[in-house]
């Protein structure tokens, strides 16, 4: 008894000195903004110099509840980060078991997996935009000399269509950061189980599905939340490959955020917009961790 | 609980009161230093600018200038958040157009209308002044001055049985009817459209070409009546006939320049920075030697002749800035008539006498293409409208691209476009 | 003859995959050593008759007539290495010992820490720029790398200690419980046991941390702009003028602030080795 106390004691003081230099660092650098930011939310703020704010409380929020562009913006952006995040999960995760798999060439997949990734966001956006270009473009080049087309097509003038193809744009640049963090995690599974599986007649469906899928499934949770937290976020593509554009087909929130803190200069609507943004991020967090969170883990 | 709440708050006066309480340092003694922000790739390169500080010094040693060069795209963010900031990070500043009412509404932006001397404010092309000017107020010095242009394939008019460039764009949709049906080009224009400002300043250029114009004299908008949807109305279909390449919906100027440098296109407008790369340079254009530029055309019984868009820039100082008096001193130098003779090679002086007698002669020699251009801006530029002066226009602009994205995407009637941001408009002037 | 169709299934599979990666990859080198006018010709040339290095000599051997972004790039290159790699030691080493706290270690409050954590990272980083940027104003921080070291951090730590946290989780607790029977206490496990299992997490982590920051725009766009901190991401969007869009300058930009990372992951593909048994041993 009285040795189990002292381990405990000692985890906990073990424990909070790990953290707290973390905790310090983010604390210190993300307090302020983030204070600074609720603050600000709950002004109306004139831009300009030695202006006074104008208390207005909850009012930006429900102003901007009450706009039916916001709700608009919300849409888009939940198809935007649905689709991309569900379509890089379903990707990653087989780029991953192949991998695993060890067929020939599987070294230089991984090696080749960095490279979408490594090219700067910007960059991706700007030759998606050439490879979409309706004049000139690689993909109707392409596609018409595989007669899939017989004339030049205008890709991003319809709104639909635009907003699928950034999403595709997206999708290569992300794609191999969910593959290579499920590939990590696949290559730090005890090799036994897998050779236990065997003997015991396991199908490979059998084996995905009841033992490598739950085991994965810390891994996908936090590929799942990042990318999600990044996707729902996602400014730099948009802006880059439309602009918003057409007829504001690929607004989403982040944009929309950019837009009034920045073009605008409603500072105080800007920062309720992200509050906004902030919550309902926070909101899918918690619906993966509970779709993927079991209680005999220790998340 | 209540112990965790008061600290927050604590926190939170402690956070805000260091954010509102800027340091300010005492002045030194000695050189100021002057901090400038600028554009890259704009107008005189970095050479010629250092080149300039270097001659300022010979007469202000006291006056060290910083320049700090960012992409267009990032200096109005740069500007707004230097602005945060007491001192500012800048005391001066290149501004566009478009944002000195929403500057001087915001008290960023110095009134330097006392300091202009009567022979500055002469001799200086009148329209230039109408970029920095808010409300009577001037607000900074012209720079850069650039407008919008008409640019024809010569070689594919004259493949069409054409002499001449049209002068209306009635005209002009005859002209590409021919070559639609000669199977010359299949889209005859190419336009810049997309939900970006350059679709404002195309819309401006076609509805002030119709006799219309974005705001009335009270600054009220007046775009959306009859003029106005005719002209959106003459968009719409100009794609629907096939003049128009349909990809300009989500085309920016520089879609535009790429497609006309294919040969794909016959018209287009864009700015003065076209013309350059298109016919001169063959690295960039497959059309070399085939364009030409012509007085931008209007629309038959609006009793307009031309019509064209001002998108020149200006150098500001900094409302806040501790040295003025010596950002004025340098922002003077530069803009001075000598330093803009020296140094055109680049941009267009923006002095009157600089484009009379032996200066003409100059300026038009720099380069090639000023041999062209140079004559075609003294033609264009009394035609330039200026958009409205208003602080809300960044958000009026997005609302009237939406308008014209929506009628060109078949969202919305053009009508019914029109008279929704118009509506926003009037919301915004509020 | 099962295990044939599995090699040839698999096969088709993985040359699918190289054609994703590949195929945009080689039309971003095909941009950056083309002219504009080949880039535009109709139809279109998939192998350019005229392929010009100007690009790459514009940047890596600037001469008088090259524009200021060309001449400048290798500096912001620099600039982004040191920044992306101070950023991802300090990240992995604090990140991975309160991940480690956070999923080993039983005390108050964990879970809600942790999601305290991540919570800090949903707010976009538009609305804390204006913040940060009064910040390093005060602190004499703007245009200068530590500052967005240590702006990195605010997304860079959090990311890393849900990564790193999520690895863990997966090492089973026997092994743990084994060595501590050793006598070895909770340091000494961690750095004995749990680290060398977790080299592929912290690899992948690592590489994650370095890719983050080394794409970062927005905070470098704004809380920086002389050519002391300017990153390339930065230096690549200067080559948008007003204007004028220098494809080609920004695509060999792109193909050469992509060789840093790919080096890296090169570097550092021989310490992802199949986790478990390599632990197993040394343990």
């Amino acid at each position: 008894m009285q040795r189990k106390r002292t381990l405990a004691q000692q985890d906990t003081l073990v424990g909070l000195a790990l953290i707290l230099p973390s905790f310090l660092i983010i604390l210190g650098i993300s307090l302020q903004p983030i204070l600074s930011t609720l603050y600000l939310s709950l002004f109306e703020v004139p831009r300009g110099i030695n202006l006074q704010n104008t208390f207005v409380g909850l009012g930006n929020y429900i102003a901007l509840l009450r706009e039916p562009i916001f709700w608009a913006t919300i849409g888009r952006t939940l198809y935007f980060t649905v689709i991309s995040v569900g379509l890089e999960l379903a990707l990653g995760l087989a780029i991953a078991q192949l991998i695993h798999a060890h067929p020939p060439g599987w070294q230089f997949l991984r090696t080749s997996l960095i490279i979408p990734w490594a090219v700067p966001t910007i960059v991706n956006g700007t030759m998606w935009r050439w490879i979409y270009n309706a004049d000139y473009g690689a993909l109707n080049g392409l596609f018409l000399q595989l007669g899939l087309i017989d004339k030049y097509i205008p890709w991003l003038t319809r709104p639909e269509l635009a907003m699928n193809l950034v999403i595709l744009a997206d999708i290569w640049h992300s794609v191999p950061f969910i593959a290579l963090i499920l590939q990590a995690a696949l290559a730090t599974l005890p090799a036994d189980l897998e050779e236990a599986a065997s003997v015991d007649g396991a199908t490979a469906l059998q084996y995905f599905w009841f033992i490598r899928l739950p085991l994965l499934r810390p891994a996908i949770l936090v590929a799942l939340i990042i990318r999600t937290v990044e996707a729902f976020r996602a400014f730099d593509i948009i802006y880059v490959i439309t602009n918003g554009g057409p007829a504001n087909g690929t607004v989403t929130i982040s944009f929309l955020t950019y837009l009034e803190m920045f073009s605008f200069g409603h500072a105080g609507r800007g920062s309720a917009l992200s509050f906004l943004i902030s919550i309902f991020t926070l909101g899918l967090a918690f619906i993966y961790i509970r779709m993927l969170y079991r209680p005999e883990e220790k998340l | 609980m209540k112990t965790i709440r008061s600290m927050l708050f604590a926190l939170m006066a402690l956070v805000l009161t260091a954010s509102v309480v800027g340091c300010q340092p005492s002045q030194p003694a000695g050189p100021v230093t002057i901090r400038v922000l600028t554009m890259e790739q704009a107008g005189p390169t970095v050479e010629e600018m250092n080149a300039i500080v270097e001659e300022f010094n010979k007469t202000n040693p006291d006056i060290k200038v910083e320049i700090e060069y960012v992409a267009y795209d990032a200096l109005h963010d740069k500007v707004t958040t230097a602005m945060a900031s007491n001192p500012p990070a800048y005391d001066v500043f290149l501004a566009d157009d478009i944002w000195y009412a929403e500057f001087a509404k915001s008290g960023y932006v110095l009134d330097v209308t006392d300091r202009i001397t009567a022979d500055r404010r002469e001799g200086i092309f009148p329209a230039a002044w109408d970029i920095t000017t808010v409300g009577g107020k001037v607000y900074g010095m012209p720079w850069l001055l650039d407008e919008m242009y008409f640019f024809y394939n010569e070689d594919l008019l004259k493949q069409a049985g054409f002499d001449a460039p049209p002068a209306t764009w009635e005209e002009l949709i005859a002209q590409a009817q021919v070559m639609k049906d000669q199977g010359i080009v299949e889209y005859p224009m190419v336009w810049s459209w997309g939900q970006y400002e350059a679709a404002i300043c195309d819309w401006v250029i076609l509805l002030s070409g119709n006799g219309g114009s974005l705001v009335d004299d009270k600054g009220a908008p007046a775009f959306n009546n009859e003029k106005g949807v005719d002209t959106l109305n003459w968009m719409v279909q100009t794609i629907d006939d096939g003049y128009t390449n349909p990809a300009s919906i989500s085309y920016v100027e520089e879609d535009v320049r790429n497609v006309f440098s294919q040969g794909k296109a016959a018209f287009a407008v864009n700015w003065t920075y076209m013309y350059d790369l298109v016919n001169f340079n063959a690295d960039e254009s497959q059309v070399t030697g085939k364009i030409k530029m012509s007085l931008m055309p209007a629309f038959e019984g609006s009793g307009v002749q031309s019509s064209s868009i001002n998108g020149s820039m200006g150098f500001s100082i900094a409302a806040t800035s501790p040295n003025p008096d010596a950002a004025w001193k340098y922002i003077e130098f530069l803009t001075s008539e000598d330093i803009q003779n020296q140094y055109s090679a680049h941009l267009l002086p923006m002095w009157q006498t600089s484009f009379e007698g032996e200066n003409l002669t100059k300026l038009e020699g720099y380069t090639p293409a000023n041999a062209v251009t140079v004559p075609m801006f003294n033609e264009q530029f009394p035609f330039a409208q200026v958009r409205p002066k208003v602080p809300y226009y960044p958000e009026a602009s997005k609302s009237l691209q939406l308008a014209l994205q929506e009628a060109l995407t078949k969202q919305k009637t053009p009508e019914q476009a029109l008279n929704d941001a118009a509506a926003k408009w009037v919301e915004l002037a509020k | 003859m099962k295990k044939k169709l599995r090699l040839i299934v698999l096969s088709i599979l993985v040359l699918l995959a190289l054609l994703f990666i590949y195929v945009p990859v080689a039309w971003l080198v095909i941009s950056s050593i083309s002219t504009r006018a080949e880039l535009l010709s109709t139809p279109i040339h998939w192998i350019p008759q005229n392929p010009t290095l100007q690009n790459y000599i514009n940047i890596l051997a600037p001469s008088q007539g090259t524009s200021e972004v060309a001449k400048t790039f290798r500096i912001t290159l620099w600039n982004s290495l040191m920044v992306a790699s101070s950023v991802t030691v300090i990240a992995l080493v604090f990140g991975s010992l309160a991940a480690y706290a956070l999923i080993r270690l039983h005390f108050p409050f964990r879970k809600t820490l942790l999601i305290g954590i991540l919570g800090t990272r949903m707010i976009p980083e538009i609305s804390l720029v204006i913040p940060l940027y009064l910040f390093a104003t005060r602190f004499g921080l703007f245009n200068s790398p530590v500052i967005l070291i240590i702006t990195y951090l605010s997304f860079a730590l959090p990311f890393a200690i849900w990564l790193m946290a999520a690895f863990f989780d997966t090492i089973p607790v026997e092994l743990e419980d084994a060595a501590r029977i050793d006598g070895c206490n909770r340091i000494q496990t961690f750095w004995r046991i749990i680290l060398p299992i977790s080299a592929p997490g912290l690899v992948s982590t690592g590489l994650f941390v370095f890719l983050t920051a080394w794409d970062e725009f927005f905070f470098a766009l704004i809380l920086t702009s002389t050519v002391s901190a300017k990153t390339v991401p930065v230096a690549i969007a200067e080559f948008t003028g007003r204007y004028v869009v220098d494809v080609g300058g920004m695509m060999t930009g792109g193909v050469l602030a992509a060789i840093p990372p790919v080096l890296l992951s090169l570097i550092f593909q021989r310490y992802i080795v199949s986790g478990l048994t390599a632990g197993a041993v040394k343990g």
